[in-house]
């Protein structure tokens, strides 16, 4: 029998506002342990919890972005549960009214394009860091206590791995776009819980799902989906029943396992927090947040295949983080080609981030100067091959791509004159090639231009120097 | 009238973190009927087109600026605290 698997992701996003969701303690990742917390946080007898605006704006902004419908009244309730992360022993959340219902993203996956619901998008405070150190104690760190977060729900229309992951990539990308968090996984700001199901092909009703947990990287989530399907493809087929439950994924081992039998939303008793009136929100607000929602990556990515000519792929791949495509505009507005400025960003500048594991914003590269060495190459005054030199320099140290190509002697050759006297000198060293190329060796061709570009130190036009070649070759 | 079971008051003081044995839960479980049952009366009234009270003010969007004020100092942070280590809360490890 085959099954379909159905997964739906709940995605709980950081805001970076500069306060906490309900108190004025400062919201900064990286702070020492237990420094950035105040009475509110740690749910002194007789604090009150004032909502924070910005948070409030941001979360509707996502919301926006993400194509949800607003509530236009809307409240945050009580969720209560008992854990060490969290002295109040309840979460403030937002249970049957979320600012956000019924969004879509549009996700392509080989080529198909997809749109993939969103339940609901509701505003909520994250809890402590806790850390366990294996001997029987956990060390708790309030810091985190009280941040801003959203959480946003997607509908069970996932069928894949990949899909999952280009959902993930669109979401983090549309976030990132709008400027209200840094979802960086790495620190937590974005994190990703999966619920997975599976069911005949043709049956209508889901199966029993189960919610895994700490997947701390796009690729875990591909492969703990990818994992836990074959688990419980296996249970089905030796006539097993799915547990409702929580699994963690194993980093190390690649599996998931068991945490938890999962509790029913009723077992957290949520009520209306009586320490919180609800929020209204009028046609004025709503548009003037509307109003701050920049261009969209869906949106630079069209104007990019429309105006810039680039390929539906590029322009996809170039959207994804805004720090690239931010770079990117800049670099064609300073005057580069938009194609190669496209193929130089996707090609050596990714493999140099890679690479040396930086960010883009951490290099010494500027637009001023990709665009600059891009138009060097434009106009024939340096080669590709010499222009990875000068990409190196620029990248690593900075300055102008002009002033670097002087400074080393790159500039190309291609007075013709001169280029004759290499290329006469190479045909008077190397008979035998001529031989061979008049033999039908091909080949031949590319050892004299190998010999001539070590002469030249790389420096000759290649189209050039392959035109000469030939017709000095004609002449013997 | 609901039964109050002394499956559910041993289920409802778990979530609530309290110990009790089986004869308080089947004494509690007594007492919690009478309760229930006398909230019970509540529902002869017709509420159909009443809005639920959560408030008693009719007030709505109470919301502060986004503005930081430093943290507390931690000393004071872990003044009340039984154990403590590198700056953090020292607590069991309890296993979700």
């Amino acid at each position: 029998m085959n099954f379909e698997t159905i997964i739906g992701l709940e995605v709980h996003v950081e805001l970076k506002t500069e306060s906490k969701m309900f108190s004025p303690a400062p919201n900064h990742f990286g702070a020492e342990p237990n420094t950035n917390t105040n009475v509110i946080d740690l749910g002194y007898p007789g604090v009150l919890p004032v909502v924070n605006k910005t948070a409030v704006d941001w979360a509707m902004k996502a919301a926006l972005a993400l194509n949800c419908e607003i509530t236009r009244h809307t409240k945050f309730d009580r969720k209560n549960y008992f854990y060490p992360d969290n002295p109040k022993a309840y979460q403030i959340s937002q249970f049957d009214q979320p600012i956000g219902e019924h969004g879509w993203v549009e996700i392509e996956v080989n080529g198909e394009k997809k749109r993939i619901g969103i339940t609901r998008l509701h505003m909520e405070e994250d809890a402590g860091k806790l850390t366990h150190t294996g001997n029987g104690h956990s060390l708790v760190d309030f810091n985190r206590q009280g941040t801003p977060l959203i959480e946003i729900v997607s509908e069970p229309d996932i069928r894949t791995a990949d899909e999952a992951y280009a959902y993930l990539e669109k979401i983090k990308a549309i976030i990132q776009y709008t400027g209200v968090s840094d979802v960086r996984m790495e620190e937590g700001s974005l994190r990703c819980d999966a619920n997975i199901s599976l069911r005949p092909y043709g049956q209508e009703q889901f199966g029993t799902k189960t919610e895994l947990k700490n997947l701390n990287s796009f690729n875990y989530v591909r492969k703990g989906i990818e994992h836990e399907q074959v688990r419980q493809e296996q249970v089905l087929l030796s006539g097993g029943i799915i547990e409702q439950e929580t699994r963690r994924y194993d980093e190390a081992t690649g599996k998931t396992l068991l945490m938890r039998v999962k509790e029913g939303s009723d077992d957290y008793r949520y009520f209306p927090e009586p320490d919180l009136v609800d929020i209204v929100i009028d046609d004025a607000w709503l548009e003037r947040v509307r109003a701050e929602i920049p261009e969209l990556p869906d949106a630079r990515k069209a104007r990019y295949v429309a105006e810039l000519g680039l390929s539906s792929y590029d322009a996809m791949v170039l959207t994804l983080a805004k720090p690239i495509s931010d770079f990117f505009e800049a670099t064609v507005d300073a005057g580069a080609d938009a194609k190669l400025a496209s193929n130089w960003l996707m090609g050596e500048v990714s493999a140099y981030m890679n690479a040396e594991q930086k960010e883009l914003s951490e290099t010494a590269l500027t637009p001023e100067g990709l665009a600059g060495m891009i138009k060097l190459i434009s106009d024939g005054t340096i080669s590709s091959k010499i222009a990875k030199k000068v990409f190196k320099e620029l990248i690593e140290k900075g300055g102008d791509a002009n002033d670097i190509v002087k400074a080393k002697g790159l500039v190309q050759i291609s007075d013709e004159n001169t280029l004759r006297e290499f290329v006469t000198a190479a045909l008077d060293n190397n008979p035998q090639s001529i031989e061979d190329f008049k033999n039908g060796k091909d080949r031949a061709i590319g050892f004299l231009v190998g010999q001539i570009m070590k002469q030249t130190k790389g420096q000759a036009n290649p189209p050039l120097l392959n035109k000469i070649l030939l017709e000095e070759i004609a002449k013997r | 009238m609901a039964k109050m079971t002394k499956e559910e008051v041993i289920e409802v003081a778990h979530l609530a973190r309290l110990a009790i044995t089986d004869e308080e839960a089947v004494h509690f479980a007594d007492q919690l009927e009478a309760i229930t049952n006398a909230m019970e009366l509540l529902n002869e009234l017709d509420t159909e087109n009443v809005e639920p009270t959560t408030h008693v003010l009719q007030m709505v969007n109470v919301l502060r600026e986004d503005k930081s004020v430093p943290g507390l100092d931690r000393e004071l942070v872990l003044k009340n605290v039984k154990e403590h280590e590198a700056g953090q809360v020292k607590v069991p490890t309890i296993l979700e």
